[in-house]
């Protein structure tokens, strides 16, 4: 327990330290917010689907999550090189606890910076239609969290060189962003594009918090619930496997 | 008889990385490990550390076998790795308190250990800041202080003096010696400063293309080879040609890394 919780610490000390970082990566989020959000809003409108800053808000939160989730289990290419990640490796307790603290710990980054965003989205104008589904859209956020630190994991365990990291951003992560309907709504699209949009876990998590923040989804939220929920204890243990493998 | 080792014999492949290699190292000695790069002596200190299984022969670290004793072995020694090992993200007192949870220190004791060894490597002024904004032997240092919080019996430093100016090397031969003397560890060094292993070990052995070449004290070295310093002894032993160690995937990494975060 106590290296799980040593471990958990270590990810959430160093994400409160990096100041920069935060102000940083509130960039790409504020730009889908605000020139996207604004700037297809009369469009949007028009095309009777209503506010677009009410539909993608949850979107946005959501792509906020997959990112930072990833790139904090993709972040173990620096332990590997700075070498920290030796120093778990040898030391005389499971591979499994490591794991488990580096991805709670990848997780728990994740969904403060989702909360952040949360916040800002409600200063650039985002309504919840019900204040009282808010905890609970954190509990979709967390689920997306630890699904995707989990599959950071796996993708990181396995990782030697910095081109691979740009091969997970481009081939894996920008994908699993575009194809979760973050930006846009699942209905009317073309068969191939929805049956990709079906085998992302991030669709279902974006849906999950539409269906509690703004009361629209396609899924409906037990559906969403139920793969989030599947997906991530099947990614934990792949993660697991993965960690287990790496020769130090 | 603190670490044992019986014609042990490890290949990669095609490639035998260490070859029939036997030698002893007594509880309480500074045994120093010699070669030239890629001769065995960070595969022999991998198998010794519980990192790599070898191919045939056994191994002992205080009469467990590291291939098959995983944590019991762990516990015993402290390791500093070619290789820096710290978190420069963490304060020093942060690397050394994550050290001791995961070596299972419960929490009086690696605070007391923690001031002790902080205090011994002249650290303890700096102990609240970032380890990034260390010189490069505070960051050895910090290593092998850290390595010492469990405890250990053994402690693996494996070229620990690399990059280091003469000021610093000294000083950390310094400490090792008086650790040695006053906790008792055993310490199993790496080294290409002939006159630091000439300075600090009670014995040295001399490995060259994955088999021992010679083993006992540097005066036995330099007897033996007919020479008058240990250099002269080691060139005798192990000839003058350069050997070419292929680069591993991490050297590029680790340059990509710098020119990112510059």
């Amino acid at each position: 327990m106590g290296v799980i919780y040593i471990l958990w610490l270590r990810e959430v000390k160093k994400y409160l330290r990096s100041r920069v970082q935060i102000i940083a990566s509130l960039g790409g989020p504020l730009m889908y917010l605000g020139v996207l959000g604004f700037g297809l809003g009369p469009v949007f409108q028009r095309a009777g689907e209503g506010n677009y800053l009410q539909f993608m808000a949850p979107g946005v939160i959501g792509m906020t999550v997959l990112f930072t989730a990833m790139f904090s289990g993709i972040a173990m290419l620096w332990d590997r090189q700075f070498g920290f990640l030796k120093e778990t490796l040898v030391a005389p307790v499971p591979r499994l606890s490591i794991m488990i603290g580096r991805t709670l710990g990848g997780a728990t980054v994740a969904v403060l910076q989702g909360a952040l965003i949360f916040v800002v989205a409600l200063i650039a104008g985002f309504r919840p239609t019900s204040l009282l589904a808010v905890p609970l859209a954190f509990l979709v956020i967390a689920l997306i969290a630890v699904v995707f630190a989990a599959l950071a994991t796996a993708i990181g365990s396995g990782l030697k060189e910095m081109q691979g990291f740009q091969m997970v951003m481009n081939f894996l992560v920008m994908p699993l962003f575009f194809l979760s309907g973050a930006i846009y709504p699942l209905d009317g699209l073309p068969r191939v594009l929805a049956a990709l949009t079906r085998v992302d876990p991030l669709t279902y998590g974006v849906d999950g918090m539409r269906a509690l923040l703004i009361g629209r989804t396609h899924f409906g939220l037990p559906v969403d619930l139920a793969v989030l929920f599947g997906v991530a204890v099947l990614f934990v243990f792949l993660g697991a496997w993965r960690f287990s493998k790496i020769e130090a | 008889m603190m670490i044992r080792v019986q014609h042990v014999v490890k290949t990669f492949g095609t490639v035998t990385a260490v070859n029939d290699v036997s030698f002893d190292v007594h509880a309480g000695e500074i045994f120093a490990f010699l070669g030239p790069n890629g001769a065995g002596k960070t595969t022999t200190i991998k198998m010794l550390t519980t990192l790599l299984r070898p191919t045939s022969g056994s191994l002992e670290l205080d009469g467990l076998d590291p291939a098959t004793h995983h944590r019991e072995v762990r516990q015993r020694f402290g390791v500093v790795f070619q290789d820096p090992s710290l978190d420069n993200e963490l304060t020093a007192w942060e690397n050394m308190d994550i050290h001791g949870v995961l070596y299972h220190v419960p929490r009086p004791i690696r605070r007391e250990r923690c001031e002790i060894l902080l205090k011994m490597f002249e650290l303890w002024d700096r102990r609240a800041d970032l380890v990034k904004t260390f010189s490069g032997g505070m960051k050895r240092r910090l290593e092998i202080a850290r390595g010492l919080l469990h405890t250990p019996k053994v402690l693996f430093l494996d070229e620990p003096t690399l990059g280091l100016d003469p000021q610093s090397r000294n000083q950390m031969w310094t400490h090792v010696q008086n650790l040695n003397k006053t906790e008792g560890v055993t310490v199993f060094l790496t080294t290409h400063y002939m006159d630091e292993a000439d300075r600090v070990a009670g014995r040295i052995a001399v490995i060259d293309h994955g088999r021992i070449v010679a083993i006992g004290s540097s005066a036995e070295l330099k007897e033996q080879t007919k020479t008058d310093s240990l250099e002269a002894a080691f060139l005798a032993l192990t000839g003058t040609t350069i050997r070419d160690e292929s680069a591993a995937a991490s050297d590029s990494v680790r340059a990509f890394a710098k020119a990112w975060r510059r």
